[in-house]
């Protein structure tokens, strides 16, 4: 692969810069001082996009110290890619402006909306699968990665419910956009788990139906387990308990199809110790290292 | 404010403004600074997320339907623990709100 | 027929007595406004918890339940218009103020607008500021000074409230026993982040006045009118010591024209 500085003035971007295929952790402001003191050896860190795009303060204070040390992936939560009206070029121009201070090796965002009129609803809202979302979908991408410059990976999505008017599968949906849009792939083998659980699908056919190829990062979390109301297993993707056995081999599936990737543990609720946390990035080394003699793909 | 109106001259500014500097130029701690609350640092929490928050299913469904008068809350905390909380006619006292309609 | 699905799940998000979309399924044929709930309840949820995370001391004030309950009302009337949550909530101590339930604690919104004010601080534009060193080269004409502007950090807030605000907000920190606290007094606070630090100071009618003075373009000089007018025995030196001191004071003009 090759890693040009800048991608091409036109079309679809280069694939630019990447993280590390090791184990990263997603940055929180509590481990901070902990991390800068005790220079914890660790692949990379995410951050969540619209944390940052304050205007000054400890945040960016602390993040230039820790991009100073570390690789970065920044990960947008806001960006509202699923939505039927036009992305926001307000934040869009926000998100060029973190991208160009802090010169992530990657920019992720979620196959879902969040905003509709002016409001924003703070969560990952789920799209039906038709033919009229994936154009817009890939306009959205396209818009993106032309204001960005850069490729950017599209996560896969966890849901809770299923479309009537949804023509394809998920997919079909995501392997369409990678290539229409020339997008990358944010494998959440989590929010596959999630999802396949929730819709009773089969996870390891949902893995092979994906282009692993275009795989740029993995996700890893926990869920929460609810049930619906037939009584069935009813997953949340609550990234506030530790990696579930069934996930854990899940990824291991994956990782024997592809390598190494770069993989991020993701908590957000219920933060523990960051001892805890490098534990469990401790486990994913672990299986990065078994599969890391595994040829790669071009 | 016309300059010839001043009370505050441009030499009483000097003398101030010098004794602050000399102040702060010793390092010294003003009389204040025992009064102040240092806080944060860096450890306010981000607000966004992309996670659920974990048991989900029942947590906002709980509504506290303000509209059709079914308020049932009254304010409980450390508010009634101010000085004025125990006097009869203090703007701390605690009265339940019932809706008119 | 896609187009406008989303503006139906909108409204099923937010209105409590809207029902669940109707173009949802799943594949069990359970109840899909059961798992549309999960939608519903985190995106009301995360949005009280920003707002619990923003304002914590207003929360202890009227204790979680209550504050939850106000909460998932504004919420649902007043939902973030940005997808950067750091500073939401901005309109909620106004909220408060009209909110009938909250209507026994006449000094809660003024709490909550110190609370907020420091979150603006904290996330405030970095400016390079003037120490005691630049300060002093406006010594050298003293004559000039008459003129002398200052500009303050852009985290600085001053905050005038008829209720005890800081005592209020620092009763919550450790500092002041809260049983000592009567509401009912005037108190102003001054808000500023000094390097990585929020710091809240309780300051005098006459210093509310001055630094207001500042914040709105007066002179030096002016600004020092107001506040000995306020207080005779209003004394400059210790309060501008404290501005150099916390790096308050990010540029100084001694022209005329400066306004």
């Amino acid at each position: 692969m090759t890693s040009s500085i800048l991608p091409h003035a036109t079309g679809v971007p280069d694939h630019g810069p990447t993280l590390p295929k090791q184990v990263g952790l997603g940055l929180k402001t509590q481990h901070i001082q902990q991390i800068l003191n005790e220079k914890t050896d660790i692949g990379f860190f995410e951050v969540h996009a619209e944390n940052y795009m304050v205007a000054g303060g400890p945040f960016h204070h602390y993040l230039t110290q820790i991009r100073q040390r570390y690789a970065l992936s920044i990960h947008g939560v806001g960006l509202s890619i699923g939505s039927e009206q036009a992305i926001d070029e307000n934040h869009l121009n926000r998100l060029a402006e973190l991208l160009d201070r802090y010169q992530p090796q990657a920019f992720s965002e979620h196959l879902a909306w969040s905003s509709h009129d002016e409001n924003f609803y703070n969560d990952l809202l789920p799209i039906p699968y038709d033919q009229a979302t994936l154009a817009r979908v890939c306009e959205h991408i396209d818009r993106i990665q032309e204001r960005l410059q850069r490729r950017m990976l599209l996560e896969t999505p966890s849901t809770y419910v299923e479309f009537c008017q949804s023509s394809m599968s998920e997919t079909d949906f995501i392997s369409t956009v990678i290539k229409r849009t020339g997008c990358g792939l944010l494998l959440d083998v989590n929010n596959v788990y999630v999802s396949c659980v929730n819709h009773h699908w089969d996870a390891q056919q949902y893995i092979d139906e994906l282009p692993l190829e275009a795989v740029g990062e993995i996700h890893l979390a926990g869920f929460a387990e609810d049930h619906d109301s037939l009584g069935e297993r009813l997953l949340i993707d609550a990234h506030g308990t530790p990696i579930d056995n069934a996930v854990w081999t899940l990824y291991g599936d994956v990782l024997a199809r592809t390598g190494a990737l770069p993989t991020l543990i993701e908590r957000d609720n219920d933060i523990p110790s960051l001892a805890v946390l490098l534990a469990e990035a401790q486990q994913a080394q672990g299986l990065l290292a078994q599969h890391s003699l595994v040829p790669e793909h071009a | 404010m016309n300059a010839k109106t001043r009370t505050v001259s441009a030499a009483s500014l000097a003398l101030a403004l010098g004794a602050a500097v000399a102040l702060s130029s010793a390092a010294v701690t003003t009389a204040h600074a025992a009064d102040n609350e240092k806080c944060f640092g860096i450890s306010l929490k981000g607000k966004n997320d992309c996670a659920a928050g974990a048991g989900t299913t029942c947590a906002g469904t709980s509504t506290t339907d303000y509209q059709a008068n079914a308020w049932k809350y009254v304010p409980a905390g450390t508010c009634e623990k101010t000085e004025s909380a125990t006097s009869p006619t203090g703007f701390g006292q605690l009265t339940e709100y019932k809706p008119k309609a | 027929m896609t187009m406008g699905y989303q503006h139906e799940l909108s409204n099923a998000l937010l209105k409590v007595q809207h029902p669940c979309p109707g173009q949802l399924k799943t594949w069990n044929g359970s109840a899909s406004d059961s798992r549309f709930a999960v939608y519903r309840n985190n995106v009301i949820s995360s949005l009280i918890n920003a707002l619990a995370d923003n304002f914590p001391v207003t929360l202890q004030l009227v204790g979680d339940e209550f504050f939850r309950a106000m909460a998932s009302v504004f919420v649902r009337e007043f939902p973030p218009q940005s997808p950067v949550l750091a500073c939401y909530g901005a309109s909620f101590a106004r909220f408060m103020e009209v909110f009938p339930p909250a209507q026994g604690l006449p000094y809660l919104a003024d709490v909550a607008r110190l609370e907020f004010a420091r979150i603006q601080a904290y996330h405030s534009a970095d400016v390079a500021t003037l120490g005691p060193e630049h300060l002093a080269q406006a010594l050298a004409d003293p004559a000039a000074l008459e003129q002398m502007r200052l500009t303050l950090h852009p985290s600085l807030a001053v905050l005038n409230s008829p209720h005890a605000i800081v005592s209020l907000w620092a009763a919550h920190q450790g500092h002041v026993d809260i049983a000592r606290v009567n509401p009912n007094t005037p108190e102003h606070g001054l808000i500023l982040r000094n390097r990585m630090e929020v710091e809240v100071l309780q300051i005098s009618t006459a210093a509310a006045l001055f630094l207001g003075a500042l914040m709105d373009s007066h002179p030096l000089a002016e600004a020092a009118e107001y506040a000995i007018a306020c207080e005779p025995e209003f004394d400059l030196t210790p309060l501008l010591a404290h501005l150099i001191q916390t790096g308050a004071i990010t540029r100084y003009s001694l022209s005329n024209s400066a306004a």
